[in-house]
């Protein structure tokens, strides 16, 4: 019972639950004994917190005794990326500078979740301020891919990513920056979508890049990601970016495109991403994707995109641009850590001791190479300039969109790569979100869906949609794992 | 090194012509904060008016106040600005423990309000103070350092922060360099900031009160020889108070005329003015100028001010303090230099309220800028704390309706000023009506006339001012509370001249 339970995706659990075939309870039990079972390898979790999520659980059963009527995922267990804000439950941003730090509040998300009747399991592994795409920047060291423990499971958001692959958690909340959904999805195998820029809300979500963060949905299907979509988003008036405008119909798209028919769908092929850069396995199930797709009746035509080259070093300009503000808050004197607090220091000093100790070296870097692109004199040779990039990169999208009604790439160039083999060089780290950055440029929607494996490793398909049309990506999405065999990875 | 020979004020602006300067923030009065809802009361238990959002934890976001965001549109307006139809905050990144985010939310090159004006009057002429731009930011923290000599960061054992101000809405209002004042400068100064607060104050958006912080003022000056390219200016801050804006401006002006004088340069630099000594000192001088990093806050969407909304706005400004107070004076019938008195003794609310509740304009002012005035003058408090318009009002119709002398209603405004009640309820208490009862009266009238024949007599026979010993003695017959004219028209009737 206890493997069926965790085996099962959402939408059946809630069935389960709803039908009282299974408590709540139960089903929380069976993840933390599975996450008990294996996390010690997988490493996806920081945090779990067994009593807040039986506690919850048992919240859902006794509403659910009572006659209440419950949401549609009620009393399923769920895994939140360490990046968002949970009540008097530790959240680190996978920073040494936040250990300890019990936030005084909930993320607005964490709120809806807990408001749903979800129950949270624990907060999950990530690079340091989601900086990365490896979890090797993590200061709490890093998440192995369920497919190849010795492989990464992407990042930054490898740990919500694995705890959903690794059958520790049906459904998972990410952030995605300038991929950190969609990529770990694609490495592990797993659904990873990227919802519209203000279609969920930040209030909560540890600012890394302001204009770009997006939290957002990790399952195993695409009606999962649907449900919790659909749960997480919506206006949020404490987020002023926030679109003040109701869901797109996520769920009922999932729902249609699961029939397998996307007669006059226009599926956008961007020239830029159609071959070049990736590695010859991920091009070739792309290739048979694509193949897939014209079979489920989708016209495929192609589009260019010609900014698309630029958005990799925009990106490197805005997002740190934005990090480095971000993160000076982090300064030793309100909470966290603090370093040299022994009287010998200036605060000036003891404000630079934690900082040095507190953060790691990728996060450093981020931060000098912002604080340069923002000092006067450069401003408008970088920030002001790649500011630029990103309209065009706008423009691109907005004229594809008049020919196609999404646009498809591999997610990410490279499957999962093994520990070690791209710390040494940060452009090698960097180009695993080559065609993730520009819809978080833009701030449309794009979805990763699991479409085949290379070498016994996991490839994604990346399907990016309008602005406030995620509809669409979940329609293609579900189309396509109608026709591909779900990818179950090696019994751990 | 040189030596460096003070000069006077008279000398230094025969030498200089001094270009002045002035930024001053505003703290609205809004009841929350610029980016959360917390109470913005002065005055509260540190850090109890503090919440995610004005602490800068992790993960808060604001959303901006849209109180606040109209009070600046109507500064803005009420300084003959531009209102801008697109607008953004910018973030001013540095390391400060005030500061919760180590960036303060501010407005840089997109400010709501530009290009404006306020005509000020120094001497009886119009000055125009241009305004280069009014912005709102948040405030910051306030921050104690204990154990150091000079209550400054450096040396301190220990700093306490208060973060209860932090995020409180502050409005920052720039003029352009203004030249040509020479030695008014200083009377520019202090008339731009009196004006300033007046006609802030009269749009009701702040308290204005320089002694609490909610206007605080930074003064930048420069000298140059007449003819010559503008020199280099310094900024002062800490300056608290109306007569230190001028001090201010005064001292600096003959400061940087010696160090020119003696062939130096001035520095620019931040300097700091002190009430006691009444000049600038130099503040922490900073090796390299500070590089903000200011950028759009990418947190907040740019504001979009509705055209219509901002004509509503200017629509329902109220009259500027300045018309306004031209409009009182020849309603009020003063000369100017009995209005200027008015001004000066900061009662031109005062009357003003006096005569809405009743009062005669020539009663208001007398009370206000006779016994009351001089009463705050003696004991150096505010006048509108002495009492309030409605009780002078109320004291001048006690006088009005015969109850009261003059004499007797200066008595019983003593009693309201010590705090024993209404006009009514001090004269009550004290004994001190008009005896206007005729009977009491005639007795008396017959008692002195018998007392006196012979002065009585001469009454009688036409000698009219002999009645002055018989009123006296009805006066101190009744105390004094008996009406003298009264007395006088009884007494000659009875005698029948
Ligand atoms: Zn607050």
């Amino acid at each position: 019972m206890t493997t069926d339970l965790v085996r099962s995706s959402a939408a059946e659990l809630a069935g389960l639950i709803a039908s009282g075939e299974a408590s709540a309870v139960e089903v929380t039990r069976a993840h933390l004994d599975r996450i008990g079972a294996i996390d010690s390898r997988v490493h996806a979790f920081l945090h779990v917190d067994d009593e807040g999520a039986l506690a919850a659980a048992a919240d859902v059963d006794a509403r659910r005794a009572a006659g209440e009527t419950l949401g549609p995922l009620a009393g399923v267990p769920i895994a939140v990326k360490d990046v968002l804000t949970t009540k008097g439950v530790p959240t680190t941003a996978g920073s040494k500078i936040l250990e300890g730090w019990r936030p005084p509040y909930d993320a607005t998300i964490v709120r809806r979740l807990r408001e749903a009747g979800l129950v949270i399991l624990g907060k999950t592994n990530m690079d340091e301020f989601a900086m990365g795409s490896s979890t090797e920047y993590s200061a709490f060291g890093p998440t192995r891919n369920p497919w190849d423990l010795d492989r990464i499971p992407g990042g930054s958001g490898g740990g919500s990513a694995a705890a959903v692959a690794a059958y520790e958690a049906p459904l998972a909340i990410g952030t995605d920056t300038g991929g950190s959904i969609r990529q770990p999805g694609a490495v592990t195998g797993t659904v990873g979508a990227k919802p519209t820029y203000g279609g969920t809300s930040r209030y909560g979500l540890i600012a890394f890049s302001s204009s770009l963060d997006t939290p957002g949905p990790c399952a195993r299907t695409i009606e999962d990601a649907a449900l919790l979509h659909a749960v997480i988003g919506g206006h949020d008036p404490a987020d002023s970016t926030s679109i003040p405008a109701p869901v797109p119909p996520v769920v009922e798209a999932a729902r249609e495109g699961a029939s397998g028919d996307l007669a006059g769908v226009r599926v956008g092929l961007v020239r830029q991403f159609a071959g070049e850069g990736a590695e010859p396995g991920v091009v070739a199930v792309f290739r048979e994707t694509v193949e897939a797709l014209v079979k489920l009746g989708a016209e495929v035509v192609e589009v260019s995109c010609p900014h698309f080259e630029y958005a990799l070093p925009a990106y490197y300009l805005i997002a740190p641009s934005e990090a480095s503000s971000n993160l000076a808050r982090f300064d030793g004197v309100r909470y966290g850590l603090r370093v040299g607090d022994d009287g010998t220091h200036s605060l000036e000093e003891v404000m630079s001791l934690t900082r040095d100790a507190g953060f790691g070296p990728e996060v450093k870097r981020r931060i000098i190479l912002g604080t340069f692109a923002l000092s006067s004199g450069y401003y408008d040779a970088y920030y002001g300039q790649a500011q630029k990039v990103r309209t065009l990169i706008g423009r691109d999208f907005a004229a594809a969109f008049e020919q196609a009604d999404v646009l498809i790439a591999p997610t990410t160039p490279f499957v999962a790569f093994p520990f070690g083999s791209r710390t040494g060089d940060p452009y090698q780290m960097y180009l695993a979100d080559l065609f993730t950055i520009p819809s978080n440029l833009y701030g449309g929607p794009a979805i990763s869906v699991p479409c085949g494996l290379s070498d016994g490793l996991p490839v994604g398909l990346q399907v990016m949609a309008p602005t406030m049309a995620d509809d669409r990506m979940y329609r293609i999405g579900a189309a396509l794992e109608s026709v591909v065999p779900q990818l179950v990875p090696p019994a751990l | 090194m040189t030596t460096i020979a003070p000069l006077s004020y008279e000398q230094a602006i025969e030498r200089y012509e001094p270009v002045i300067g002035l930024e001053t923030h505003v703290e609205l009065g809004t009841r929350t904060k610029m980016f959360c809802a917390c109470p913005t009361d002065f005055g509260a238990e540190p850090n109890t008016q503090v919440c995610p959002v004005c602490l800068g934890l992790p993960g808060s976001l604001p959303v901006a106040n849209r109180a606040a965001i109209e009070a600046t549109i109507r500064i803005g307006l009420a300084l003959n600005c531009t209102i801008a139809s697109w607008s953004r905050f910018a973030r001013k990144n540095y390391f400060y423990p005030d500061m919760p985010k180590d960036f303060q939310t501010s407005q840089y090159d997109e400010p709501l309000c530009v290009d404006g004006w306020l005509d000020v009057e120094v001497e009886g002429e119009l000055v125009r103070v241009e305004i280069e731009r009014v912005h709102l930011e948040e405030d910051t923290g306030k921050t104690l350092h204990l154990g150091g000599a000079t209550g400054r960061i450096h040396g301190a054992t220990e700093s306490l922060v208060d973060y209860n101000r932090a995020g409180i809405p502050l409005v920052e209002i720039v003029t352009r360099p203004v030249p040509g004042t020479g030695s008014r400068a200083p009377l520019v100064a202090r008339a731009y900031v009196t004006e300033l607060r007046d006609v802030i104050r009269t749009l009701g958006v702040s308290d204005v009160r320089m002694e609490q912080g909610s206007l605080r003022c930074d003064v930048n000056v420069s000298l140059n020889r007449p003819g010559q390219e503008w020199g280099t200016r310094t900024e002062t801050k800490n300056v608290n108070s109306l007569r230190s804006v001028e001090r201010a401006v005064r001292s600096e002006i003959m400061r940087q005329a010696a160090v020119l004088d003696s062939g130096d340069r001035i520095v620019q630099e931040t300097r700091h003015f002190s009430e006691d000594t009444g000049d600038t000192r130099p503040g922490r001088s900073k090796e390299t100028a500070t590089d903000y990093r200011y950028f759009p806050e990418p947190d907040l969407v740019p504001l979009a001010p509705d055209a219509a909304w901002v004509a509503e706005l200017k629509a329902a400004l109220p009259e500027s303090p300045r018309l306004h107070r031209r409009r009182l004076q020849e309603a009020w019938g003063l000369s100017d230099h009995d209005m200027q008195s008015v001004l000066n003794a900061g009662a031109v609310e005062l009357i003003e309220a006096t005569i809405a509740a009743g009062a005669s304009p020539d009663a208001a002012r007398k009370w206000w800028m006779g016994e009351l005035a001089r009463r705050a003058n003696e004991t150096g408090t505010e006048l509108s704390s002495l009492t309030s318009p409605e009780q002078v009002a109320a004291l001048q119709r006690l006088v009005d309706e015969g109850k009261l002398t003059d004499k007797l209603a200066r008595t019983v405004l003593e009693g309201v000023v010590a705090g024993e009640g209404t006009p009514a309820e001090v004269m009550a208490a004290r004994g001190l009506e008009v005896v206007s009862d005729t009977g009491a009266l005639t007795a008396a009238i017959d008692e002195a006339i018998a007392a006196n024949p012979a002065v009585a007599d001469k009454v009688r026979g036409g000698q009219v001012a002999a009645a002055g010993v018989l009123i006296g003695a009805v006066m101190k017959a009744t105390k004094g509370q008996a009406d003298a004219k009264t007395v006088r028209e009884l007494i000659l009737g009875r005698l029948g001249s």
